[in-house]
Protein backbone atom coordinates (compact mmCIF):
# COMPACT_ATOMS: atom_id res chain seq x y z
CA UNK A 1 0.00 0.00 0.00
CA UNK A 2 1.46 3.38 -1.11
CA UNK A 3 1.55 6.03 1.43
CA UNK A 4 -0.99 8.64 1.45
CA UNK A 5 1.03 11.37 2.79
CA UNK A 6 2.05 13.00 -0.38
CA UNK A 7 -0.94 15.16 -0.94
CA UNK A 8 0.57 16.87 -3.91
CA UNK A 9 2.54 14.21 -5.74
CA UNK A 10 5.29 15.83 -7.45
CA UNK A 11 4.87 16.40 -11.35
CA UNK A 12 5.73 13.56 -13.56
CA UNK A 13 8.05 13.40 -16.18
CA UNK A 14 5.66 11.87 -18.75
CA UNK A 15 7.87 10.56 -21.93
CA UNK A 16 11.24 10.03 -21.05
CA UNK A 17 12.81 10.50 -24.41
CA UNK A 18 16.35 9.43 -25.62
CA UNK A 19 17.75 12.76 -26.08
CA UNK A 20 18.41 14.43 -29.54
CA UNK A 21 21.79 15.52 -30.18
CA UNK A 22 21.55 18.64 -31.33
CA UNK A 23 24.39 20.12 -33.30
CA UNK A 24 25.59 23.21 -31.83
CA UNK A 25 26.08 25.54 -34.58
CA UNK A 26 22.66 25.49 -35.74
CA UNK A 27 20.99 28.21 -35.86
CA UNK A 28 17.25 26.72 -36.14
CA UNK A 29 15.54 25.40 -32.49
CA UNK A 30 12.84 23.46 -32.74
CA UNK A 31 10.47 21.93 -29.86
CA UNK A 32 11.00 18.20 -30.64
CA UNK A 33 7.52 16.85 -30.43
CA UNK A 34 7.48 13.20 -29.22
CA UNK A 35 6.49 11.05 -32.31
CA UNK A 36 5.09 7.84 -31.99
CA UNK A 37 7.60 5.58 -31.09
CA UNK A 38 6.07 1.92 -29.77
CA UNK A 39 7.50 -0.72 -32.25
CA UNK A 40 7.07 -4.75 -31.92
CA UNK A 41 10.48 -5.73 -31.37
CA UNK A 42 12.30 -2.24 -30.21
CA UNK A 43 12.90 -1.01 -26.84
CA UNK A 44 9.81 0.18 -25.24
CA UNK A 45 9.14 4.29 -24.28
CA UNK A 46 9.98 4.89 -20.91
CA UNK A 47 8.16 7.38 -19.04
CA UNK A 48 6.97 8.23 -15.51
CA UNK A 49 3.35 9.26 -14.70
CA UNK A 50 1.61 10.05 -11.82
CA UNK A 51 -0.39 6.76 -10.13
CA UNK A 52 -3.22 5.59 -7.79
CA UNK A 53 -1.23 2.81 -5.91
CA UNK A 54 -3.28 1.28 -3.22
CA UNK A 55 -5.01 3.99 -1.75
CA UNK A 56 -2.09 6.43 -2.07
CA UNK A 57 -0.56 8.56 -5.03
CA UNK A 58 2.71 8.09 -6.44
CA UNK A 59 4.67 8.73 -9.20
CA UNK A 60 5.83 5.24 -11.50
CA UNK A 61 8.36 5.37 -13.99
CA UNK A 62 8.38 2.34 -16.37
CA UNK A 63 11.83 1.03 -16.40
CA UNK A 64 11.90 0.71 -12.68
CA UNK A 65 10.04 -2.47 -13.65
CA UNK A 66 12.86 -3.63 -16.10
CA UNK A 67 13.55 -7.87 -15.71
CA UNK A 68 9.53 -8.17 -15.21
CA UNK A 69 6.96 -9.13 -18.01
CA UNK A 70 5.36 -5.49 -17.92
CA UNK A 71 1.53 -5.45 -19.87
CA UNK A 72 0.33 -1.72 -20.08
CA UNK A 73 -3.34 -0.86 -20.52
CA UNK A 74 -4.26 2.42 -22.12
CA UNK A 75 -8.36 2.95 -21.51
CA UNK A 76 -10.54 5.54 -22.78
CA UNK A 77 -11.53 7.28 -19.15
CA UNK A 78 -12.27 6.31 -15.75
CA UNK A 79 -16.74 5.35 -15.90
CA UNK A 80 -16.57 4.34 -19.34
CA UNK A 81 -18.48 0.67 -20.14
CA UNK A 82 -16.39 -1.59 -21.48
CA UNK B 1 -10.25 -3.18 -16.59
CA UNK B 2 -12.31 -5.32 -14.04
CA UNK B 3 -11.83 -8.43 -16.51
CA UNK B 4 -8.34 -7.30 -15.81
CA UNK B 5 -8.75 -7.54 -12.06
CA UNK B 6 -10.41 -10.91 -11.85
CA UNK B 7 -7.60 -12.61 -14.11
CA UNK B 8 -4.88 -10.25 -12.27
CA UNK B 9 -3.97 -13.61 -9.82
CA UNK B 10 -2.83 -15.44 -13.01
CA UNK B 11 -1.32 -12.75 -14.55
CA UNK B 12 0.83 -12.83 -11.34
CA UNK B 13 1.58 -16.07 -11.11
CA UNK B 14 3.02 -15.56 -14.65
CA UNK B 15 5.16 -12.86 -13.45
CA UNK B 16 3.55 -9.47 -15.08
CA UNK B 17 3.19 -6.53 -13.56
CA UNK B 18 0.49 -4.73 -15.17
CA UNK B 19 -0.60 -1.02 -15.23
CA UNK B 20 -3.61 0.93 -16.56
CA UNK B 21 -3.47 4.45 -17.45
CA UNK B 22 -5.81 6.95 -18.95
CA UNK B 23 -5.77 10.51 -19.71
CA UNK B 24 -7.80 11.30 -16.15
CA UNK B 25 -6.11 12.81 -13.40
CA UNK B 26 -5.28 10.63 -10.18
CA UNK B 27 -7.93 12.05 -8.16
CA UNK B 28 -10.71 11.20 -10.93
CA UNK B 29 -8.89 7.88 -10.76
CA UNK B 30 -9.48 7.13 -6.73
CA UNK B 31 -12.86 8.36 -7.32
CA UNK B 32 -13.65 5.53 -9.28
CA UNK B 33 -11.82 2.78 -7.54
CA UNK B 34 -14.32 3.92 -4.88
CA UNK B 35 -17.66 4.69 -6.36
CA UNK B 36 -17.58 2.18 -9.22
CA UNK B 37 -14.46 -0.55 -9.53
CA UNK B 38 -14.46 -1.68 -5.83
CA UNK B 39 -18.19 -2.71 -6.06
CA UNK B 40 -17.13 -4.98 -8.91
CA UNK B 41 -13.91 -6.72 -7.88
CA UNK B 42 -13.72 -7.02 -3.88
CA UNK B 43 -10.77 -4.09 -2.97
CA UNK B 44 -11.03 -2.47 -6.35
CA UNK B 45 -8.83 -3.33 -9.22
CA UNK B 46 -4.82 -4.79 -7.64
CA UNK B 47 -2.82 -2.32 -10.00
CA UNK B 48 -1.89 1.00 -10.32
CA UNK B 49 -3.98 3.41 -12.25
CA UNK B 50 -1.48 5.71 -14.01
CA UNK B 51 -2.40 9.60 -14.87
CA UNK B 52 -1.52 10.54 -19.00
CA UNK B 53 -3.36 13.97 -18.60
CA UNK B 54 -2.40 15.80 -21.99
CA UNK B 55 -1.73 11.97 -23.69
CA UNK B 56 1.86 12.98 -24.04
CA UNK B 57 2.65 9.36 -23.29
CA UNK B 58 -0.25 7.81 -25.43
CA UNK B 59 1.20 9.99 -28.26
CA UNK B 60 4.47 7.94 -27.93
CA UNK B 61 2.95 5.17 -27.71
CA UNK B 62 0.38 5.71 -30.42
CA UNK B 63 -3.06 5.53 -29.08
CA UNK B 64 -3.80 9.04 -28.34
CA UNK B 65 -6.48 10.58 -30.07
CA UNK B 66 -6.24 14.40 -30.61
CA UNK B 67 -9.58 14.75 -31.38
CA UNK B 68 -11.43 13.03 -28.82
CA UNK B 69 -8.38 14.25 -26.54
CA UNK B 70 -8.30 10.46 -24.91
CA UNK B 71 -6.23 7.81 -24.78
CA UNK B 72 -7.88 4.87 -26.73
CA UNK B 73 -7.81 1.21 -26.03
CA UNK B 74 -4.30 -0.09 -26.39
CA UNK B 75 -2.42 -2.74 -24.72
CA UNK B 76 1.28 -3.66 -24.91
CA UNK B 77 3.10 -6.45 -23.77
CA UNK B 78 6.91 -5.82 -22.50
CA UNK B 79 9.34 -8.42 -22.17
CA UNK B 80 12.06 -8.46 -18.97
CA UNK B 81 14.96 -7.07 -21.65
CA UNK B 82 12.34 -3.92 -21.73
CA UNK B 83 11.38 -4.88 -25.24
CA UNK B 84 7.81 -4.37 -26.55
CA UNK B 85 6.62 -8.18 -27.89
CA UNK B 86 3.26 -7.25 -28.79
CA UNK B 87 0.52 -4.52 -28.96
CA UNK B 88 -3.10 -4.45 -29.59
CA UNK B 89 -5.21 -1.24 -30.07
CA UNK B 90 -9.22 -0.98 -30.54
CA UNK B 91 -11.47 1.83 -31.11
CA UNK B 92 -13.45 2.30 -27.64
CA UNK B 93 -16.53 0.89 -28.19
CA UNK B 94 -14.94 -2.65 -28.00
CA UNK B 95 -13.44 -3.88 -24.91
CA UNK B 96 -10.19 -6.35 -24.61
CA UNK B 97 -10.16 -10.54 -24.47
CA UNK B 98 -8.08 -10.93 -21.14
CA UNK B 99 -7.67 -14.45 -22.27
CA UNK B 100 -5.80 -13.79 -25.29
CA UNK B 101 -3.61 -11.52 -23.18
CA UNK B 102 -2.97 -14.59 -20.88
CA UNK B 103 -2.13 -16.99 -23.75
CA UNK B 104 0.38 -14.62 -25.55
CA UNK B 105 2.29 -14.13 -22.37
CA UNK B 106 2.16 -17.72 -22.32
CA UNK B 107 3.46 -17.92 -25.64
CA UNK B 108 6.18 -15.26 -25.48
CA UNK B 109 7.69 -17.05 -22.21
CA UNK B 110 7.69 -20.14 -23.99
CA UNK B 111 9.99 -18.86 -26.97
CA UNK B 112 12.12 -16.99 -24.42
CA UNK B 113 12.53 -20.24 -22.34
CA UNK B 114 12.77 -22.68 -25.01
CA UNK B 115 13.69 -20.89 -28.45
CA UNK B 116 11.06 -22.58 -30.33
CA UNK B 117 8.27 -20.72 -32.03
CA UNK B 118 4.42 -21.20 -31.36
CA UNK B 119 2.42 -21.13 -34.44
CA UNK B 120 -1.06 -19.68 -34.81
CA UNK B 121 -3.03 -20.26 -32.17
CA UNK B 122 -0.90 -22.35 -30.03
CA UNK B 123 -1.83 -22.93 -26.48
CA UNK B 124 0.54 -24.61 -23.50
CA UNK B 125 0.64 -28.42 -24.78
CA UNK B 126 -0.27 -27.92 -28.09
CA UNK B 127 2.63 -28.75 -30.91
CA UNK B 128 5.59 -25.84 -31.07
CA UNK B 129 7.99 -25.52 -34.47
CA UNK B 130 11.64 -25.35 -34.18
CA UNK B 131 13.06 -23.48 -36.81
CA UNK B 132 15.89 -24.61 -39.25
CA UNK B 133 16.45 -25.82 -42.88
CA UNK B 134 14.91 -29.10 -42.47
CA UNK B 135 11.56 -27.38 -41.65
CA UNK B 136 11.50 -25.54 -44.76
CA UNK B 137 8.65 -26.36 -46.66
CA UNK B 138 8.27 -29.03 -44.23
CA UNK B 139 5.40 -27.45 -42.22
CA UNK B 140 2.48 -29.00 -43.31
CA UNK B 141 4.13 -32.29 -42.30
CA UNK B 142 4.34 -31.14 -38.63
CA UNK B 143 1.74 -28.93 -38.21
CA UNK B 144 -2.05 -28.76 -39.21
CA UNK B 145 -4.53 -25.16 -39.55
CA UNK B 146 -6.81 -27.70 -37.33
CA UNK B 147 -4.30 -26.80 -34.64
CA UNK B 148 -5.14 -23.08 -34.57
CA UNK B 149 -8.26 -24.19 -32.87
Amino acid sequence: MAENKDGCVKPSKGPILAAVESPAASPVITKEVPKVQARVGKPAPDFELAALVGGGFKNIKLSDYKGKWIVICFYPGDFTFV
Amino acid sequence: MSAVAVKYAELQELGVEVFAISTDSRFSHKIWQEEELSKMVPGGVPFPLLSDQGGRVGTVYGVYDEDAGVDIRGRFLIDPDFNLRAMEVLTPEVGRNVSELIRQVKAFQHVRATGEVTPSGWQPGKPTLTPGPDLAGKVWKVWKPDSAF
